[in-house]
């Protein structure tokens, strides 16, 4: 029997398949596209390919698209599903996830292996990745360009609005106005970076151990910026944008 | 009829209450009855009900159309449930609100105290200064001589006398109806409780709008004795070896966001066992006085401990708050507070803290009458509800 976890996500839907003794076998990120059905048909279809028949298989979906994979056994939450990938990944029990997502910004406090506590970002997009995605193609970049150009920064300056059009609108005056890109750069990862430090400080205790998962975990700037404000060592691992999915494919072993 | 078709029964009247309300009020109206509209516990039914006349909520809980077309006059960023009674008045849909003779405003929070300026301009309105320190030296001389002005005003515009004999007699009724709301969250005592949290609502929202107070005391006193039956039988709305997580309710609002919140907590197998704060358990524990020989006073005396955000500081309610939590066994709080209703948004912290201190887990979630972040709130509540029972269920 093998465990299958779909983490459907705004942005990007990650797929994670774990044989009986819970080892990954197969990992997987697309994007989610607009419909969530029919990205759902598609992974069936490639999980085939792989060798692996639905028959064979159980299935836990999560993220925000988790009800329309219409073939999974169980749909749970990411915040239980990220608590759970993330102490699978990082093999601890007591620490602070922070899941910068598409739409949501999530952190986790997980006392002896379980969820204890978690806030998300309340309704609007800033401090989220779809915020740091926005800003990056006003400035006509990468995602990775951006965080690696903030490094460059000479003048440091504030992006103040937190709506992200509204900030867009600053980042385009500052445009015209012939600040340096790396300043802009810097003053988008700042306002993620603090914001998601406001959202923190609500949960976990000054210093605890915090990492980062979700698909900013490759960006090295980003996890330096994070841990000099939260004073602490933030780590990450470049599964962890897999961190739901795996949490999902470990509750799909409990399935009976 | 079964006990259980019974019931349902009770429950499918509680339900029709406030559509049934409205036909009334226009009967009423046609008759020459008063019909008085309110919207605060902290206006003084016992009064209003003493003189003869039916007391109507004029609370808003409706996003379209009331909600839009407030914010033509209004600002997008006030509390929708102002916007929205705000909205049905304008727009002439309230029906409550269109056969009031008078609507009673009082001085709450500074979003009703200036909607209610605006509303002087459609509406009749007598507004009651509150006093916002719920200490009684430094605060009941005032407010008791509010309410003897609110009593002179309704006897001099309808040209009637309110006597002791009768505001005592209006007292006894209403602690009875009070009392009836009291038993109905001890039924949420019992594990698995008798009533779920979604019936509460519907017996809670339909007790404003049973206007016919012999009906509604005869409904709901054999609405709990029935509740009760059923539950021994084991035919309540739990198995009897079914333990869902308990979860407290705590906020205000709640009516205008019952699908995104109330409804979707109970949907994911968590039972509300009580409710806390605007219109919860703590004013239905707390009877008025009947022995007191001055009928006004005992009521001003009630009045004044409500413990709503408004008052500041709030003691009562922390203090009972925590009582509640004890004896309702709670599993998990969720504190559900509606965009720009800052004084429940930031009691909310202190819930959060007292809740810390017992080890309790603790939700709060911040919406509005609005569908848009309908899969945002869900998620929180569902990961809340995931916790709890990973943390019972070990």
């Amino acid at each position: 029997m093998n465990y299958v976890g779909i983490d459907m996500g705004s942005t990007c839907t990650k797929v994670i398949v774990m044989d009986e003794s819970q080892k990954i076998i197969f990992h997987k990120v697309m994007p989610t596209g607009w419909n969530c059905i029919e990205t759902a048909q598609s992974i069936l279809e490639m999980l085939e390919e792989q060798g692996i028949k639905r028959e064979q298989f159980k299935c836990v979906a999560t993220g925000y698209g988790r009800i329309s994979v219409p073939y999974m056994d169980k749909a749970i939450t990411e915040i239980s599903c990220h608590g759970k990938g993330a102490c699978y990944l990082f093999g601890e029990k007591d620490f602070t996830v922070i899941d910068i997502g598409g739409q949501d910004t999530k952190v986790i406090e997980i006392a002896g292996g379980a969820v204890k506590n978690f806030n998300m970002n309340d309704k609007c997009s800033a401090g989220t990745g779809k915020f740091l995605e926005i800003m990056a193609a006003t400035l006509g970049l990468g995602l990775n360009d951006l965080c690696e150009l903030s490094r460059e920064s000479k003048n440091h300056i504030v992006i103040s609005s937190m709506c992200t059009v509204f900030a867009e609108s600053e980042v385009v005056s500052l445009i015209g106005r012939g600040t340096e890109k790396a300043d802009i750069a810097y003053a988008v990862v700042e306002s993620i970076v603090n914001k998601v430090h406001g959202q923190l400080g609500k949960i976990a205790p000054k210093n605890s151990v915090v990492r980062l998962t979700g698909g900013l975990c490759e960006a090295p700037y980003i996890i330096e910026a994070m841990s000099k404000k939260l004073d602490t060592e933030v780590k990450s691992d470049p599964m962890a944008r897999y961190a739901g999915a795996i949490g999902a494919a470990l509750y799909a072993t409990a399935i009976k | 009829m079964s006990n259980e078709e019974e019931f349902q029964s009770i429950m499918d009247e509680f339900r029709d209450a406030k559509k049934n309300a409205s036909l009334f009020c226009k009967g009423a109206s046609e008759r020459g009855d008063v019909v008085i509209g309110s919207f605060c516990q902290y206006a003084p039914t016992e009064i209003i009900r003493a003189a003869g006349f039916y007391n109507v909520i004029l609370c808003g809980f409706n996003y379209d159309p009331a909600v839009p077309l407030a914010e033509t006059e209004l600002p997008a960023n006030l509390c929708p449930l102002i916007k929205s009674s705000y909205g049905n008045i304008l727009g002439k849909t309230c029906p409550f609100a269109f056969y009031s003779d008078l609507i009673v405003g009082e001085t709450t929070c500074d979003g009703k105290k200036k909607m209610y300026e605006m509303l002087q301009e459609l509406k009749q309105m007598h507004v009651i200064h509150l006093p916002n320190v719920p200490d009684k030296e430094r605060s009941m001389e005032g407010w008791e001589s509010e309410l003897h002005r609110f009593k002179e005003a309704l006897e001099e515009r309808f040209n009637v006398k309110i006597t002791d004999e009768q505001l005592k007699n209006t007292i006894k009724t209403l602690n009875k109806e009070r009392s009836y709301n009291a038993r109905m969250y001890e039924l949420g005592k019992l594990d698995p409780p008798a009533m779920t949290g979604v019936q509460m609502r519907n017996v809670l929202t339909a007790e404003y709008f049973m206007l016919d107070e012999k009906n509604k005391a005869v409904k709901s006193e054999r609405m709990l004795e029935l509740a009760k039956q059923l539950w021994d039988e084991g035919k309540g709305p739990y198995k009897k070896d079914e333990h869902p997580v308990r979860i407290l309710v705590s906020g205000a609002g709640l009516d205008g966001v019952l699908d995104k919140t109330i409804n979707v907590i109970e949907e994911l197998g968590a039972a509300i066992v009580c409710y806390e704060g605007c219109c919860g358990i703590m004013n239905m524990r707390r009877p008025i006085d009947e022995n007191d020989p001055d009928p006004i006073h005992a009521i001003a005396d009630k009045y004044l401990e409500v413990p709503c955000a408004v008052m500041s500081p709030n003691a009562r309610r922390f203090e009972q708050f925590r009582n509640v939590l004890d004896e309702w066994k709670v599993d998990g709080v969720i504190s559900i507070t509606v965009h720009a209703c800052s004084p429940f948004d930031i009691e909310s912290r202190a819930l959060e803290d007292i809740c810390n201190e017992n080890d309790m887990p603790f939700l709060h979630v911040r919406t509005d009458y609005s569908p848009g972040d309908e899969g945002q709130v869900r998620t929180r509540i569902e990961a809340f509800i995931e916790m709890l029972q990973a943390k019972k269920n070990g």
